[in-house]
């Protein structure tokens, strides 16, 4: 089988998984409805107080708050992918069997989450999306281009995304328990990718730090991508120079815990 | 009587049991620490949120920061006790899944004392410090006329949110004898109650506000309390005494959380495997 196969039906496989659990799917999508529709107020009555904060307006912040909704099990900002079963494995001592698969362990993982990623996406991420856009005025772009570009700039946020968490979950190799990374990664996550404020409002230096950090290839930039506030190149060059910066540390990082760690388990 | 030692047993059940996860979390103390510290920090990035957003505004909704720090404050002190003591109820579905559910049913305690506390994370006194730190905070900084009644009434605002929270704690528990994979739906109103309480009433809708207030009595946790110490008009025009209903609403909240439990623990099937 070629790699590109064999690829494409582990991420089948990964998107087949998370299919499997529809209640939890249908809990998700009203969970997610309930808080965009907190959000939006919030973030309605901010805009009111001041009209074009961080360079949006009151239709384009709805749009950023459904979009974050529509993301957040799409990307797993708050973690909760595939990192979860990868750091189990590692802890059970189970990962010497995928060790042992004719398969690259780093390729091999990132297919499932991107099969992930998808199915969170169309089952989870799009009803909300579309609720907010029926009930309150949300700026959508008309044009298919900006839809496309906004597509790649998904895809590669899915990357980065899934670059973080990789080497979030190599770090049980040494750590043994992944809660306390899990928790940091939680923090991190929730609060740098703007999933509770637009990142472009956060003030000053911070503000700067904030949006150089990889967090932020994961929703402010797909969201300016879609809002056209953003040059599209801009965007992939910021997100492509994380994913491969992150998936290239993933990858030394994985040889060094393959060559010195000692495998768990009897 | 008879309920009243029944009572009695449940508390000492549930003492017992909290009482032996407190120790085996004590075990490994410097983890158990981090993890305190870590609660206590993702809890507080709500409130980051807040500070953020008044780095750009003076009001939120006609809200001063303190006012809106009152709120937090109330909101997270009592949601972080109902937290602390049927936080781990979210785990019922898991439990009806894969069958362990049952061992609690023979066990000679009741089986609500048994499975809230199951998992006792004391970790989550973190969330309660971070709100009552905030509490402390807004308390010193609001301009209020403080009369004796006022004063009573924070204390009393904070029992009756934390009691009104374990009920929807408990409601949110019995919905997973009916799905147990849809545990997150217990998240929507319960980690959603919270949030959405702590922003001003004058930033929502009126219909959700109504919904809030009447169908999901959130708005007795501290939005009315809260209108009534700072001396501003009450959500949807209500009447002055509601801002002492909180401990009626909870009481009520209780008495129907509790039957909705008991009719779903009798309807439980258990899954056979």
């Amino acid at each position: 089988m070629g790699a590109g196969r064999l690829y494409t039906a582990v991420a089948a496989g990964g998107f087949r998984r998370y299919a499997t659990y529809r209640a939890a799917t249908a809990a998700g999508v009203f969970t997610n409805t309930v808080f965009g529709i907190i959000l939006v107020y919030t973030y309605l009555a901010l805009w009111d107080e001041k009209p074009h904060l961080g360079g949006y307006d009151q239709a384009q912040a709805v749009t950023y708050v459904w979009l974050g909704q529509c993301l957040y099990a799409t990307l797993a900002i708050q973690g909760g992918g595939v990192e979860k079963d990868l750091m189990e494995r590692i802890r059970t001592g189970e990962i010497a069997i995928d060790l042992y698969r004719p398969a690259d362990l780093q390729l091999w993982w990132l297919a499932t989450d991107l099969g992930r990623s998808l199915f969170q996406m169309l089952g989870r991420g799009v009803i909300p999306f579309v609720f907010g856009a029926v009930f309150f005025s949300m700026y959508l772009p008309t044009d298919v281009v900006t839809w496309m570009t906004f597509a790649v700039a998904l895809l590669l946020a899915m990357v980065v995304s899934f670059g973080i968490r990789y080497l979030a979950a190599l770090s049980v190799f040494w750590l043994m328990d992944g809660m306390g990374v899990s928790q940091a990664m939680m923090v991190l996550g929730i609060f740098c990718s703007g999933m509770t404020l637009p990142l472009n409002v956060f003030p000053g230096a911070f503000g700067e730090v904030v949006r150089a950090l990889p967090w932020a290839a994961q929703l402010q930039v797909p969201a300016d991508v879609l809002m056209g506030e953003s040059t599209p190149l801009r965007a992939f060059a910021f997100q492509a120079a994380w994913a491969v910066a992150l998936l290239a540390a993933g990858r030394l990082l994985q040889t060094a815990a393959t060559r010195r760690v000692v495998v768990q388990g009897g | 009587m008879g309920e009243v030692t029944r009572l009695g047993e449940g508390l000492r059940a549930y003492r017992l049991i909290a009482g032996m996860w407190i120790r085996s979390s004590l075990t490994y103390r410097a983890s158990f620490f981090l993890t305190l510290i870590g609660n206590l920090v993702v809890t507080g990035l709500d409130f980051a949120t807040i500070l953020l957003m008044f780095t750009q505004v003076d009001r939120l909704g006609g809200w001063t920061m303190p006012e809106v720090a009152f709120l937090y404050g109330l909101s997270a002190t009592a949601f972080g006790f109902a937290d602390l003591v049927f936080g781990s109820l979210d785990v019922l579905g898991t439990r009806i899944r894969d069958g362990s559910f049952d061992t609690l049913l023979v066990r000679p305690a009741p089986v609500l004392a048994q499975i809230g506390a199951d998992h006792f994370a004391l970790r989550r006194l973190g969330r309660i410090s971070q709100g009552g730190l905030v509490l402390a905070y807004a308390l010193t900084a609001i301009d209020v006329d403080w009369t004796p009644e006022k004063v009573l009434l924070v204390p009393v605002t904070v029992a009756g949110g934390a009691v009104i929270f374990c009920a929807l704690f408990l409601m949110g528990a019995t919905f997973q004898f009916v799905a147990g994979d849809a545990a997150e739906v217990q998240n929507a109103f319960t980690y959603g109650g919270t949030t959405l309480l702590q922003y001003p009433p004058t930033v929502f809708g009126k219909d959700f506000v109504r919904g809030v207030t009447f169908l999901l009595p959130l708005a007795f946790v501290n939005w009315i309390p809260a209108a009534h110490i700072l001396g501003r008009p009450y959500p949807l025009r209500l009447p002055e005494w509601t801002a002492w209903a909180p401990p009626l609403v909870a009481v009520a909240g209780c008495a129907l959380a509790g039957l909705a439990w008991r009719v779903g623990l009798r309807s439980y099937r258990s899954t056979g495997s």
